[in-house]
């Protein structure tokens, strides 16, 4: 029981992180019906940007709190150009081909990001600048450390932006009416192109935003950080409901507490038949499990057929 | 299929006959490693052509494929290598890693395949991270798959006394261990092949079609598509399973790193770029995929000395680059496939009016 | 064998807060056929769906040749005799003509991967019968020409018409044809009334929905209308016309 709240702490830092990455997946999905699978690059190409940035900036006597914040930004805006052409150049001229021909140029996409980012930056794993002062904290029983605690907020306060847009924004509401019926909401005069680019360019937003995150938490980056990453989070968009926000941030905090929980536990609960270098496996079959018993996630609808 | 008969099928047939036969000689002018390449590249037909059943005719996206075919590896390498001690024959272990592979198949069929597309797919890649993770990690407390560092010394395919390793004196000729190989994947492949066929013309082909067209009117007909999707999960994971026995015994050792996800994208590009649903694109997919980024790695690195005077760029990662590129560009210009059946390229070519989704 | 093929007692279906049926009890008769009328939204699709499998009634069932009808899943129905078309025409637009026949064939044949795989004698002749058949159907609806064509390339009227015949080749004891005269005009709504005679006379009962109501009133042996989920008459054609219930849920008194 002593690890049961330490690891309910670690939970939920991954899982903002995870909630972060997912709503990018969700927004994508739940208005294209693509699963943007680059989504987990443009995480990794945020990170190795702003380590980039900040070390240049800091290296040429800026101090770091502020060259991290330019590096943040310029991570930010980088990747939202990303994200941008990733959809006007790829994934726009595949519009209304059946949906195998975006996905199997989404995989390609994330390869070729990928391999450029490691042609780039090399192979290394690349140390990441300590953006924030190292400071503890205690309490009943738990450490966590200041970097966790802006993770957990930050998140929480973009994730509430999120919310504030989809809802209370025209923008907002053309995305909401493009996920219901692209054409009908075309025909209301909502811009269809400019709304899937917006959901392209903030999911890219707070992909940098993850990735900085990911970074600063880890302390390393690498070209392959975004691949493993951006499955989980996708998993977690598909735990709870592809294509609904609240789905998604549900499930990626859901999903980093059930990892930390069963990294924690797993050893005593199988008699140390399984270690927790299995907490990969985890995400999937937890998604398994819940698929079978609720196979449109856990705030998904049923979409029934209608004959 | 009326007129194989004809005289120019025939003679169709006989110029292919004497190119498959003389090609490991051909190929091997270049050196053993070329023909190790060819054998690879026949391999992989078995696995795309395995794949071709799940995705191109039932049309159920599978992102995990490899481990069939890891299932099917292991358990050679478990029935037939020094680390259990066991040295099980070849037409022993060939079905029993079919088998194994056919239930692992309808293990992960079963409660997945009523999901909908897109989600079958992220299960199905799960599964094969599973299974990785797995491999990887299984040497303790009990040793069974010896971790990281894979099984060796795996029995080569022997029968009788006569092994496929090593180089044999065959009617006075000298063949090499890959040369041997060679002509027991082109066998067996043929074998796959027309299965396949006879499997897509058959009542059970045309179920998968059915599915894969109309799956609330194939049940309408009576079809009980959740078993003739298990079916094609089973049916598929099969040949994967037997691609992995051999793969097993003709590399001496296998390892957890050989089936990650990234194979599995291969095998599914084999598939999706060759022409989906189409054998003989599949076919055309597989040896090109397998081939290409060979050749490039060979140029690569001269032409770079040549250009620059150093090595640029590694050539795995421009290897992999390329690929990448190559996906892209394949589903913009060619999404039916390099290949395509004749029907498949009109349904795909004929661009659809501008609608969202 | 008792003259009632497919009892419904007492069905009732909702969704959310809407009573889509309310129990809704009719019988229909072997050999003869039977119309289902009433307007949008009557519930006529939805009584269908419950009996052919698609969705599960929240009260009451039916009773299919004797038997009570457990169609848990749609393809159970088809098994048991029931076979479908659909409102807006489910083929499979990639299959030709003879494909989408043959498929319809399947559940009374039974070839496996084994029989697939080996070619035997016995999958041999069953896949020579099921062609057989194939082509004697369609030559039945009168689109034998169109056999080798994709079924998403032939006329409207065809397709209808091969929908119907990849429904008769499961063998149906219940034929229910859903709006299968919607888009056609009056001279293939009357090669439409002599395709359905013909399939009365050779012994298969329909069940036919429709908003046609000249088709359904000269073709129907008994016609059961619907308004709001439930069952306003159940009677032969003649009666059905004059009642003025019928009149008032048409015509919205």
């Amino acid at each position: 029981m002593d690890i049961f709240l330490q690891q309910i702490i670690n939970g939920l830092v991954q899982g903002s992180i995870y909630a972060l990455v997912a709503l990018g997946y969700t927004m994508v999905y739940g208005i294209m019906g693509l699963i943007n699978f680059a989504h987990g690059e443009v995480v990794m190409i945020g990170a190795l940007i702003s380590i980039t940035v900040t070390s240049t900036l800091a290296a040429a006597g800026m101090p770091l709190g502020l060259a991290g914040l330019f590096g943040l930004v310029t991570a930010m805006l980088t990747c939202m150009a990303l994200g941008w052409s990733l959809e006007r150049i790829a994934y726009r001229p595949l519009r209304g081909s059946p949906r195998l021909t975006p996905l199997i140029t989404a995989i390609g996409m994330s390869i070729v990001l990928q391999n450029l980012a490691m042609i780039f930056w090399g192979r290394n794993y690349m140390t990441f600048p300590p953006l924030l002062p190292k400071v503890n904290f205690e309490f009943a029983g738990t450490h966590f450390t200041l970097v966790q605690v802006v993770i957990v907020l930050l998140s929480a306060a973009l994730m509430a932006g999120l919310v504030f847009l989809v809802y209370r924004t025209k923008l907002g509401m053309a995305m909401r009416a493009t996920a219901q019926n692209p054409a009908v909401a075309s025909l209301m005069g909502v811009n269809i192109n400019r709304v899937i680019a917006s959901a392209f360019v903030i999911g890219s937003a707070l992909a940098a935003v993850a990735g900085v995150m990911v970074g600063s938490y880890y302390e390393i980056a690498h070209y392959q950080m975004g691949f493993m990453l951006g499955l989980k989070a996708f998993t977690a968009a598909v735990l709870g409901g592809i294509g609904n926000l609240a789905g998604a941030m549900a499930g990626g905090i859901l999903l980093g507490i059930i990892e930390a929980l069963g990294a924690g536990y797993i050893g005593d609960f199988t008699g140390g038949f399984l270690g927790s270098h299995y907490q990969d496996i985890f995400a999937f079959v937890v998604l398994i499990v819940v698929l079978m018993f609720k196979p449109s996630g856990l705030f998904g609808e049923k979409t029934g057929d209608r004959a | 299929m009326k007129n194989w008969l004809s005289p120019k099928s025939m003679t169709g047939i006989a110029l292919i006959a004497i190119a498959l036969i003389v090609l490991p000689h051909v190929v091997g002018m270049g050196g053993q490693a070329w023909v190790r390449i060819l054998n690879f590249a026949i391999l992989y037909v078995f696995l795309a052509l395995g794949l071709n059943i799940v995705v191109g005719f039932a049309g159920l996206l599978d992102l995990g494929y490899i481990a069939f075919y890891a299932v099917g590896a292991y358990t050679w390498a478990l029935l037939a290598s020094p680390h259990f001690g066991l040295h099980f024959p070849v037409w022993a272990i060939l079905p029993i890693g079919a088998l194994m592979a056919c239930v692992f198949g309808v293990l992960l069929g079963s409660p997945t395949l009523k999901l909908r597309g897109d989600y079958l797919a992220i299960v199905t890649l799960g599964f094969g991270e599973i299974i990785r993770i797995f491999l990887n990690n299984l040497n303790s407390p009990v040793n069974i798959t010896n971790g990281p560092q894979g099984i060796t010394l795996i029995d080569p395919v022997k029968v009788g006394d006569f092994s496929f390793a090593g180089t044999s004196q065959i009617f006075g000729m000298t063949m090499t261990g890959p040369q041997k190989y060679y002509y027991l994947l082109v066998a067996l492949a043929l074998l796959v092949i027309i299965i396949n066929v006879r499997l897509q013309h058959s009542r059970i082909g045309r179920a998968w079609q059915a599915i894969r067209e109309d799956e609330i009117a194939a049940k309408a007909v009576g079809i009980n598509t959740r078993n003739i999707k298990l079916l094609a999960f089973a049916m598929g994971a099969s040949f994967g399973g037997i691609a992995g026995g051999i793969f097993s015994a003709m590399q001496g050792f296998v390892s957890p790193e050989s089936f990650s996800l990234i194979e599995s994208i291969m095998v599914l590009a084999m598939v999706v770029l060759g022409g989906m649903g189409h054998i003989p694109g599949v076919i055309l997919g597989a040896v090109l995929l397998t081939f290409l980024p060979e050749v490039l790695r060979y140029a690569v690195t001269p032409v770079q000395m040549a250009l620059f005077g150093k090595i640029l760029v590694d050539p795995e990662s421009l290897r992999m680059l390329v690929f990448g590129l190559a996906l892209v560009l394949v589903m913009r210009f060619k999404p039916a496939g390099l290949w395509p059946s004749p029907e498949r390229s009109r349904e795909l070519s004929e661009k659809p009016v501008e609608v969202v989704k | 064998m008792s003259d009632i093929l497919l009892q419904a007692n007492a069905v009732a279906k909702h969704f959310g807060g809407v009573k889509a049926l309310r129990d809704v009890s009719l019988s229909i008769r072997r050999g003869e056929v039977y119309g289902l009328i009433g307007p949008n939204g009557a519930g006529k699709t939805t009584f269908f769906n419950c009996m052919t499998g698609l969705y599960i009634p929240d009260g009451g069932g039916f009773t299919f040749d004797g038997v009570a009808l457990q169609a848990d899943a749609p393809h159970r129905a088809a098994e048991l005799g029931i076979a479908r078309t659909f409102q807006n025409i489910r083929l499979f637009g990639n299959m030709t003509a003879l494909e989408n026949v043959m498929v319809g064939r399947h559940v009374r044949t039974k070839a496996g991967v084994f029989g697939a795989m080996f070619l035997n004698r016995a999958t041999r002749d069953e896949e020579a019968a099921i062609r057989q058949r194939a082509v004697e159907l369609l030559h039945y609806v009168d689109i034998a020409d169109r056999a080798d064509d994709l079924a998403k390339n032939l006329s409207y009227g065809d397709q209808r018409r091969l929908e119907i015949a990849r429904a008769l080749a499961t063998e149906p004891k219940l034929l229910c044809l859903d709006e299968p005269a919607a888009g056609m005009n009056a001279t293939e709504t009357e090669e439409l009334r002599v395709l359905i005679e013909g399939i009365r006379k050779d012994g298969t009962t329909v069940l036919l929905i429709e908003h046609d109501v000249k088709l359904v009133m000269g073709l129907c042996d008994r016609v059961a209308v619907l308004d709001y989920g439930a069952l306003v008459i159940e009677d032969v054609p003649a009666v059905v016309q004059k009642d003025q219930r019928v009149i008032e849920a048409y015509l919205g008194a």
